[in-house]
């Protein structure tokens, strides 16, 4: 048993030389990309890298999903060929790149408020209910706030338990500007973080820390990604959005809430609170860094390569890992952007 | 070949001779190869030390000792303060070391005092088997078993017992707390309900991740106790209770120590499982139900996404982790000559 693996091992390590012998001699050497970041759109990521590099068999693409701010601090430091961020790159951090920095948004998502509440399984939140629970202004379940969105529901008398991210993360960051756009206690403090003092709250690592402290916990919420709740069929809170209408979130609202985003230069947008009376009022896009120009040709054409793939293939796949396509007009700007890439 | 030839020869004229060439070779090797990865180690120390030093300074600076009193973690004010991480790292520490030292040294008892063997003869006994050459041995191999067993519990990965934590523990547990904190809420320990994570579960989980630790180590100390000590109690006339509480458990109780010491040790720096059951809220609270933090929990949860000044606060934070643990060791090593002093009169 010992033996065949030492000798598997082995045979690998032959391989590996013979193989990267013969990519040295040819004139199809194999291009390696590296890439870190955010780890909200890394099974996204790393489906489109895994799909190109079995189309385009000189071509490697690793992707590390080590968080955005290791993503940003990678990036700065060269350490990394791309990059990848949920909280984009603040002007400071673009004027300590070099060679420039591009910014591509590639994918976007929702937040969403799961709970776990005995008996009921169709939650509306108005925006005071939602900020005021994560004020800890709101602390019962049968709050009038929360009453008055939910004729006909029967709300339990009990303690609201909510869970907030412990970790510092992408995801706290666009949820905490969401509800500082709402309301205006709660820009004051705790602020928008990534991390920040919530005046509520026990914390969870990660959104699985969550999703199973809600889980395990009747009488939770708590906030997680959209694809997650999707993929651990969590219930999900309809809540209030700017126009006044109560949406759910799915592909289409999060859309909508999408293209209210005004792309400048830079293509450094947010939606903190879209106005469309559609749209689901928590989405974000994410970034991928890049270099304004990049001294090895080869890598250059690779990464346009798998990012155009990404922008135009890709956005079939995010769907079904529960990401937001991209609106049409924004896929036109980021590859106008990607162009301009030397 | 050559060299028989010489010894031989060597052998007629003395019994002494110098040690040959390659003794001397691997002698010198021997002893610069100790003495260099000695050196490594220690260098390795001083440089982690100096290097969590160098990078805490610009907060240190900044926060003075204000940092160790301040109550509140609050990026966008740039507000940093960690007594509540020092309460949750000493108080969930010290709790569990309670609640694992007594597990542990009954376990160690019962594994070196032989219960287990008794027992299993005595039911051997019944059907008279207890010399067959088969089942002789069941009584040692089952005391080898459990103590096997309780030492992979050191094996399991700190992920593992945080989700068994969430996941079995919180729920297991909940109903009992919340109807203690409905009855005796006016009692300190119960004044809050249990929402999932909190104080109590992390202790759980804690006194088990430190149990073998105090088991092993109990258990070696009290082996090793001579058994002419024994021996001469049961003379005396001491029954086996006494012989265990007032001869064998003082005389071990040097190396019992040093046990429990490095489960604090232990406990002080756990992190994973610690940061999944705590519930990371800043808060100071005697209440066991209550949500808590650590420093090791606040260092893990913090660090990936940290920004430059909030790094030099982290490494701040470590320090006085680092500081903690130190000032345990000592405290440990004192109380240990302190005791073996006392203890030196009786044999």
């Amino acid at each position: 048993m010992r033996f065949s693996r030492w000798a598997g091992a082995a045979a690998t390590a032959a391989l590996t030389i013979l193989l990267s012998s013969c990519g040295g001699g040819t004139s199809t050497a194999i291009v390696k990309l590296q890439g870190a970041g955010a780890s909200f759109p890394a099974p996204l990521y790393s489906k489109w890298f895994k799909a190109y590099g079995a189309a385009h068999q000189n071509i490697q693409v690793d992707y590390q999903s080590v968080g955005s701010g290791n993503g940003v601090k990678s990036f700065i430091d060269k350490t990394v060929d791309f990059g990848a961020s949920d909280a984009a790159m603040s002007p400071e951090e673009i004027a300590r790149v070099d060679a420039g920095a591009q910014l591509l948004p590639l994918t976007a998502g929702a937040i969403v408020l799961t709970y776990n509440v005995p008996g009921v399984s169709d939650l509306k939140l108005s925006r005071k209910a939602y900020t005021g629970i994560f004020l800890g202004k709101v602390k019962k379940w049968n709050d009038p706030v929360i009453v008055a969105a939910n004729p006909g529901v029967k709300l339990p008398d009990s303690d609201i338990n909510v869970v907030v991210r412990a970790d510092g993360s992408g995801t706290t960051f666009v949820f905490t500007k969401h509800l500082s756009a709402v309301s205006e206690e709660f820009a004051k403090s705790p602020g928008v973080n990534k991390m920040p003092n919530w005046a509520v709250g026990t914390k969870s690592k990660g959104n699985e820390g969550v999703t199973a402290s809600v889980k395990t916990t009747p009488g939770s919420i708590g906030y997680i990604e959209y694809g997650y709740a999707k993929s651990q069929n969590m219930p999900m809170a309809v809540l209030e959005n700017k126009s006044g209408a109560f949406v759910a979130a799915s592909t289409a609202s999060g859309q909508a809430a999408l293209a209210a985003a005004e792309f400048p230069e830079n293509l450094i947008a947010w939606v903190p609170d879209p106005e469309a009376k559609e749209a689901y009022p928590i989405v974000t896009y994410t970034w991928v860094l890049a270099y304004k120009t990049y001294a090895d040709k080869n890598k250059l054409e690779a990464l346009k390569g798998v990012l155009t793939y990404g922008l135009t293939e890709g956005q079939k796949d995010a769907e079904t890992l529960g990401y937001l396509p991209l609106p049409a007009p924004v896929v036109d700007k980021v590859k106008a952007a990607l162009a301009t890439i030397k | 070949m050559s060299t028989t030839a010489d010894i031989l020869e060597t052998a007629e004229t003395t019994v002494c001779q110098p040690p040959s060439r390659w003794q001397v070779i691997a002698d010198r090797t021997f002893r610069t190869a100790c003495h260099t990865f000695a050196w490594v180690t220690v260098i390795g120390i001083v440089f982690i030390v100096a290097r969590i030093i160098l990078a805490g300074v610009p907060a240190m600076r900044e926060y003075g000792p204000g940092f160790l009193t301040g109550t509140t973690w609050d990026p966008n004010k740039d507000a940093y303060g960690i007594l509540p991480e020092i309460w949750g790292t000493l108080y969930s520490s010290i709790l569990s070391l309670i609640i694992g030292t007594a597990f542990g040294v009954a376990a160690a008892i019962f594994l070196s005092e032989g219960y287990l063997g008794e027992f299993v003869f005595g039911a051997l006994r019944v059907f008279n088997l207890h010399f067959h050459p088969f089942w002789t041995h069941l009584p040692q191999r089952l005391e080898d078993l459990l103590r096997n067993l309780i030492e992979l519990l050191a094996a399991i990965p700190s992920v593992v017992y945080g989700l068994w934590g969430i996941f079995v523990v919180v729920p297991a547990i909940r109903p009992v707390c919340n109807w203690l904190h409905l009855k005796m809420g006016w009692f300190a320990l119960f004044s809050t309900d249990l929402s999932g994570p909190g104080m109590l579960p992390a202790v759980l989980v804690l006194s088990i991740m430190i149990l073998p630790t105090i088991t092993a180590i109990s258990r070696d100390a009290l082996t090793s106790v001579p058994p002419k000590l024994r021996m001469a109690a049961y003379g005396l006339g001491a029954t086996r209770w006494e012989t265990i509480f007032a001869v064998i458990l003082p005389t071990a109780s040097r190396g019992v120590f040093g046990g429990v010491v490095l489960a604090f040790g232990r406990a002080l720096g756990e992190t994973m499982a610690l940061a999944m059951l705590v519930g990371n809220s800043n808060r100071i609270s005697v209440s066991l139900f209550s949500p808590a933090n650590t420093l090791a929990a606040l260092l893990a949860n913090t660090f990936p996404e940290a920004r430059p000044n909030e790094v030099a606060v982290l490494m701040y934070a470590a320090l006085v982790l680092l500081a903690i643990t130190l000032i345990v060791n000592i405290l440990g090593a004192v109380i240990l000559q302190q005791t073996s002093k006392s203890q030196q009169g009786a044999h």
